[in-house]
């Protein structure tokens, strides 16, 4: 899901960048003012979990590869607005120190993995798991659900400007100049892969770690303690 | 809240834990993520390097491409998964410095 560069036009990652400029202000603002310092190490493991999640690729045999993000737990224990700003950062680094997604489409990546992601997971995790307990089964069927739903509306947004490419701009011999597969192609493979089985795969890790906070500490669970 | 201690020690294990991420797709012949092709595989799969693709495809050469050392890529797994572990734990590194930095820039000082 990092798009690399070349893979998006001028106009396309401009519009992004546009988007993300004043999105990563607002979280900033946001996010002033509930974060406490004691707190920060909270946003640091948040960043450097999502980076390390990342890492683990996983095959479709004989296929492609894809991973989860992590962006939706992540959402749920700091809030939507703080894991915009973690898995911005985790973004950024993959990017500039190892070449995982392009520097072009920094916005991009950020908009899909940091922004969409957290923040249609946690809605929906909230809209399921409202009113129930923090040690509840729902919360964490809740957890799985909005998982799920996070990775695959991102890979969504993402097969969305990949396969908009061919249609914004063409070379003067009628070939697209970026991202070659319009969207009737990369929106169905992009959806199959990730309803299929990633999608799973940050189900049941967002299940696990909301499991995990329900044993060992469930206040970490209630939105009175989140960042924001 | 308690510490964070534990979360941290879950950390390391997964940075250890990460060559699976190398050797999976390798066991099941797995190319790129879809969507995430070097020229060369672009070029096999719809017969051209799109112009403006191969103009800005190498804007930024990374100082640790593919999450491995240059000359340890492609020498046996051990290699490639001990390249592996050392990037997740510079890059683990460096997020958790830029976010504190970033953190203390942006947070309130307690009690306040």
């Amino acid at each position: 899901m990092h798009i690399p560069d070349g893979y998006l036009g001028p106009q396309t990652y401009g519009v992004l960048y546009g988007i993300m400029v004043p999105l990563w202000a607002l979280a900033s603002k946001l996010v002033r003012r509930t974060l406490r310092q004691r707190q920060v190490p909270f946003l640091a493991l948040g960043a450097a979990f999502s980076f390390v999640v990342m890492m683990f690729n996983v095959p479709i045999p004989g296929g492609s590869t894809g991973h989860a993000v992590g962006g939706v737990i992540v959402a749920i224990l700091l809030g939507p607005w703080a894991a915009l700003i973690a898995i911005s950062i985790a973004l950024v680094i993959q990017a500039l120190l190892f070449g995982d997604g392009g520097i072009t489409a920094i916005a991009a990546n950020c908009f899909n993995m940091a922004f969409v992601m957290p923040m249609v997971g946690y809605w929906v995790y909230r809209l399921i798991g409202q009113g129930a307990p923090a040690t509840s089964r729902r919360k964490w069927i809740a957890g799985a659900v909005a998982g799920y739903v996070g990775l695959n509306v991102a890979a969504l947004t993402t097969a969305v400007m990949f396969g908009i490419q061919p249609f914004l701009a063409r070379g003067p011999d009628g070939r697209p100049l970026y991202f070659p597969y319009p969207l009737e192609v990369a929106v169905p493979v992009m959806a199959a892969q990730h309803l299929l089985l990633f999608g799973f795969i940050e189900a049941v890790l967002t299940a696990f770690l909301v499991i995990y906070f329900q044993r060992s500490d469930p206040s970490m669970l209630e939105p009175i303690r989140r960042i924001q | 809240m308690k510490g964070t201690n534990k979360l941290w020690w879950g950390l390391v294990l997964l940075v250890i834990l990460s060559p699976i991420g190398l050797i999976l797709p390798e066991i099941f012949k797995s190319g790129p993520a879809w969507g995430e092709w070097s020229l060369e595989e672009i070029e096999k799969m719809v017969g051209y390097v799109p112009a403006g693709l191969k103009k800005l495809a190498d804007l930024w050469s990374a100082p640790v491409p593919d999450y491995n050392l240059k000359n340890w890529e492609g020498q046996g797994l051990t290699k490639s998964s001990l390249g592996y572990i050392l990037s997740g734990v510079l890059g683990v590194g460096i997020i958790v410095l830029v976010t504190f930095i970033l953190g203390k820039i942006i947070s309130k000082k307690d009690g306040q």
